[in-house]
Order: C-alpha cells, then structure tokens, then sequence
C-alpha cells in the first residue's frame, strides 16, 4: 500500500502522481506540459469512472476499512459546532470505541454517538481497534436517555468491525448491552438518525444502529458476519472472501434495494478519504434534512413509524390462506 | 465435559465402560438405538429412560438438547397447544448460495417448517404463549421466518395478555438471509418494548446453546431469565474468541454458571423442575388458572 491506496486504485494514484510531477516540473523548469497535463487528466478521469463506477462488493469493503477513510470525529469535528465529549456509562469505564456527547446542529443541540476507530495504532489500542464493550453500548445509551430528557434529538455515526469478542466483554454482560440499547432505542421519544460511515459489522453496529432514518454512505458497508467470517464457517476458507461479500449483498445499494436503510449519501469520487470536507458536508446535509422532517411529527407518531420500519423487516413466505392464529392442522 | 459443578458431583453409579479406542467426537445429540453412553458421564444409559427423564441424564444430570415440539411436550399440558404462524416459510431474499437446499435438509431432519415453533398453551392450567427455537433446524438460526414468528408470539402475548415463554437455542442469525437476519434482533426486541408497555411478563429459557444474535436481542431481554444447566450462553461462544481475538478462556467461561455469577441470568432451573419454576413465576405475577375444558 503506497499512500494508502488500494491496490485496485494503484493506477490512478499512479497517473494522479504523474500529473503532480508534471504540474512541478512545468512550475520549476519553464517549460509547458499543458497539452500533456490535459491529456493525462482525461485520462485520469476517465479511469476514476472507470474504477469507481463498477466497484465490486469486496471492493467496496476494502474502502470502508480504508486506512485513510473519515471516522466519527472526522464528521463530528466537522458537522457540529461546540461539541463537548462526554465519558463514561457510570458503572464500570469510559470505553473509547464509542464517542459521544452534545453538539450544536445548525445552531441545535444534538446528542451524537460514534463509534471510534484510531488514526494510529497506538490510539487504535486506547480505543480497542473500534470494537466497542458493553460499558460504550451502555455509555451510548445513557447519553440517548439524557438526549430523551432534554428533547435533543440523537445521531449516529456506525463504524465498527463488530462488538468485542472476549472473556471480559462477555463478563460485563455484551450480549445485554446490544439487546437493551435495541429495546431502548425502539422506544426512545427522540428522532434519532443512524449514518454507517465505514464498516456496520452485525449486533455491533446494529446496538447504536436502531432509528427513524438510516443511511449510509455509498462506500460503506453493513452485514450480519464480516465477510472473512462468512467464508470461513461456510467455505472453510477464509481467502473466499470476496465471494462472500457478494453472497452477503453488503452495500449500501443491496440495503436500500432490501428496504433496511432509507437512503445512500454519495461519497466524493474515489471515496469519502479523498475530501474529508465535501464527505462530511453531504452527511451534514442529509441529517439536517432528516431531524427537519422528524421533527415536525408528534412523539406517538415518530414512535409508531418507527416501530413500522422494523416490524416489516424480512422476508417470509406466506401460503395464501394463511392467517395468523390459524392452527396447524398438519 | 467437565465444569465447575462436576466437582461437587457424587461418582457415577453406574459402570463405566472405557471406550477401546479414541473415536471421533461425536455430536451431542441422542444417537440411535436402545443404549448409549451418557456424553458427560460416560454411564451406559436405557435410551428410554433418558427420554422419560426430559433428556435429562439421570445419572449426571447432564442436559441433552430438545427439540421445539419435545420441548412443547415436556411444558405445555397435554393436547393444550394451539399452534400458530406454522405455515410462513423462507424464502432466499439474497439468493444465497444452496440456501434453499439448507432449509430443505434441515425440514427432512427436523420434520418442522422452520426454526422455532410458536403457539397458545396452557402449563399446569396457567394459559401462556409458549415459543420453542429448535437447534437442529440450521443451528437455531434466525433469519426471517423465525424473527417473524417469535415477533407474533410477542404481539400475540400483548394482545391477549398472557404471559410469554420463549424457550431460546440458537447460534445466532441466520448468515444465508444476511442483513434481514440481523434486523430481526431490532424487530424483536422492538416488540418486546410494546409488551413491556402492556405489563405482560416474558420469561426467557436458555437453553444449550444460546449465543449471539438471539442471545444479544430477544434472548437477554426476559423479565426473568431462567438458564438450563451446563449451558453455552454467550454473546461471542469460544471458539469465536479464540479465532478473534486468541483468548484462551478459564475453564466454564461462557456457561450458565458463569453468566449466573456475573449477574445476567436470573437463575439456574434444572429441566425436571423447569415447569414448577415456570408455574410458580406465573402465580408470583398475578396470572390465573384457566378451567380446562
């Protein structure tokens, strides 16, 4: 990986490279590469159509674990004006893979969550690589039911590979946290929208991912098991990967089509990591007209279209004169 | 398998019979014939006499798995059960691969349409709505199907006010519907918060095994939640933790015992007392007894 791009990638950064060489040499030397310039633009664009028009399901993975992508601070930073962080679940720790606290929202207090991957990975072992323990699931509920107090609406920002699996998650209880942040943020009075920015990896992402409206940008992706973990369990082969991800239709584009999320945020070309701003100004965008709309509807209301979103979640087969009720008479 | 009770545990008393050569470990379900060595204690059991005993070794105590219907047979009173939803079926939402060919193989083996089994009953003259996850069925996943049905249970239970038993096993969700699993433990767990409204009790049974995304939704969620014995009852099961994140775990991690002790299950019931508790549960939250007809 040479600055952080992907090996799919290589030949765009590559000729991007060339062009900034080029643009150099023309500055320093006098000399004019302009007709060259232009040609290895179109190029350029052309290629960047090319590669990011048809990207596959593994692909598209890749870029949600982008080494470079944005993560919840980078939008937060960005999107909330005076955010103040708030720590702790009050009964055990402050874990760091779940950021949150209050900001304003075009001058509108918001509570916001994240899940918080690191920059580094002396910062991606403080904050346990992303993959969050019951005290951040509980930690992101107490701020929801403070959020619920004081009438602010809740956002949401997934980005994780899954909750954390070990001794220690399973000893405080990592099975109850994500269970009770589902029943709570079912039921919570607030308009609460959820964005997946990066990876939505299953009961991990799911436990901060219940809400009015759901999103996710056009590079990330949401799935029930990664799809290592697909591959291996079924295949017995984890290298089978990109197969998986297939199989396990991932993308922002297959949830939308299965009707679980309610729109797709486009990503600037190349991926959210090319322009923090313009990735952060669409998602800006999109919250702000989602709370605009939800917040106009009665508490009864938000919560009964709510309960409507998921209660018709699924897929099942009914026989035609099936009622429910009916005995089995097999 | 030894765990943490085995020690307190009287000797076997019944002969054991050392097997002559290490054989391939055999899965823990009841095999054929008229005999068969107990998986724990190693007792040369009476097929029968397990079966009369609730799957329950009688000499050990350790619990065998049940499926949905023996498990119905053993809680609700005779001829009491009123199935419902029996009919919905999966379909393949994300075209998995040999998904149709899983679900037709696990209803050969299971002789059920899906995964969990849900209905009316009554237990000891108490009526209830009685939910049993059978874990032959694709390892108790749920995918649609069973998060539909497990949701009318709830919504069933809601609406006629009586109180709620899911009897839960299950890996997880079902990987072969993908998301659409996964957002069965939002719906779920949804239905659960109008239940909850409604003052109706639900009372939650683990049985082995019982992990994951059943574990982290539906399953966790019970006004009381009673464990069986012995059971994996787990957000992330060993061998998850051992790939993952390479822990090596303390003998008993992941068992009822241990999720007892750390405060996430209300108590241990062994199976042959499993309807008594119930009973009594329904009794201490004001449910009354229906005359039978």
């Amino acid at each position: 990986m040479t600055n952080g791009s992907l090996d799919f990638e290589k030949p765009l950064y590559e000729l991007e490279k060339r062009i900034a060489e080029l643009r150099q040499f023309t500055s320093e030397k006098d000399i004019d590469f302009s007709a060259e310039i232009r040609s290895l633009e179109e190029k350029a664009e052309s290629l960047r159509q090319q590669i990011y028009s048809n990207l596959t399901s593994w692909q598209r993975v890749l870029l949600a674990r982008h080494p470079r992508r944005p993560l919840s601070l980078d939008y937060i930073d960005r999107i909330f004006d005076d955010f103040i962080e708030l720590h702790g679940d009050r009964n055990y720790r402050d874990d760091k893979a779940i950021v949150g606290g209050i900001g304003l929202l075009d001058g509108r207090p918001v509570t916001v969550i994240g899940e918080q991957k690191g920059k580094d990975t002396k910062e991606n072992i403080a904050r346990s690589f992303g993959w969050p323990y019951p005290e951040g699931y509980r930690k992101a509920l107490r701020l929801m039911k403070q959020a619920e107090k004081f009438r602010r609406p809740v956002v949401t920002f997934i980005d994780t590979a899954g909750a954390f699996p070990g001794l220690e998650a399973e000893e405080r209880g990592q099975a109850e946290a994500i269970a009770r942040n589902l029943f709570e943020m079912a039921q919570l009075e607030v308009p609460i929208v959820c964005v997946v920015i990066g990876e939505g990896g299953s009961g991990g992402a799911l436990a901060i991912g219940v809400g009015d409206r759901v999103y996710m940008l056009e590079n990330s992706v949401y799935s029930v098991i990664s799809p290592e973990g697909c591959a291996a369990i079924l295949w017995h082969d984890a290298e089978l990967k990109a197969q998986a991800a297939d199989a396990l239709k991932l993308t922002a584009a297959d949830l939308l089509k299965l009707g679980v999320i309610h729109g797709i945020i486009p990503e600037p070309i190349g991926g959210a990591h090319r322009d923090y701003d313009e990735a952060a100004r669409r998602v800006k965008e999109v919250v702000v007209r989602s709370l605009a709309e939800l917040s106009t509807l009665p508490v009864d209301e938000l919560k009964a279209q709510r309960y409507a979103h998921y209660r018709k979640l699924g897929h099942v087969v009914r026989p035609p004169k099936s009622t429910p009720g009916e005995m089995d008479t097999r | 398998m030894p765990s943490f009770s085995d020690l307190f545990r009287a000797k076997p008393r019944y002969i054991t019979v050392k097997p002559p050569r290490p054989e391939e470990k055999k899965p823990r379900d009841i095999p054929d014939g008229l005999w068969l060595k107990c998986e724990n204690c190693e007792a040369l059991l009476y097929k029968k006499e397990i079966e009369r005993n609730l799957r329950v070794c009688p000499n050990c105590g350790f619990h065998y798995k049940v499926s949905a219907r023996e498990r119905i047979e053993q809680l609700a009173d005779p001829d009491s059960f009123r199935e419902f939803a029996a009919d919905l079926a999966s379909g393949n939402p994300i075209d998995f691969p040999n998904y149709q060919e899983k679900l037709a193989a696990a209803q050969e083996k299971t002789g059920l349409r899906e995964g969990v089994v849900t209905g009316e009953a009554r237990m000891d003259g108490y009526p209830l709505i009685l939910a049993a996850m059978d874990f032959g069925f694709i390892g108790g996943s749920m995918g649609s199907v069973v998060g539909e049905k497990v949701t009318l249970a709830i919504e069933r239970a809601a609406e006629v006010r009586r109180p709620l038993v899911i009897v839960a096993t299950s890996g997880g969700a079902r990987m072969q519907e993908g998301i659409l699993s996964l957002m069965q433990m939002a719906k779920t767990a949804a239905a659960l918060g109008k239940l909850a409204g409604q003052r109706v009790p639900y009372f939650a049974v683990l049985a082995n095994p019982c992990t994951a995304g059943v574990m982290a939704s539906f399953a966790s969620l019970g006004d009381v939640i009673i464990a069986e014995p012995g059971a994996v009852v787990a957000f992330a099961g060993p061998r998850v933790i051992a790939q993952t994140v390479r822990e090596k775990l303390p003998p008993g991690a992941h068992r009822s015992e241990f999720m007892l002790e750390h405060g996430f299950v209300d108590l241990i019931v062994d199976r042959r007392e499993l309807r008594r508790t119930l009973t009594q549960l329904f009794a201490l939250h004001g449910v009354t007894r229906e005359v039978s007809q």
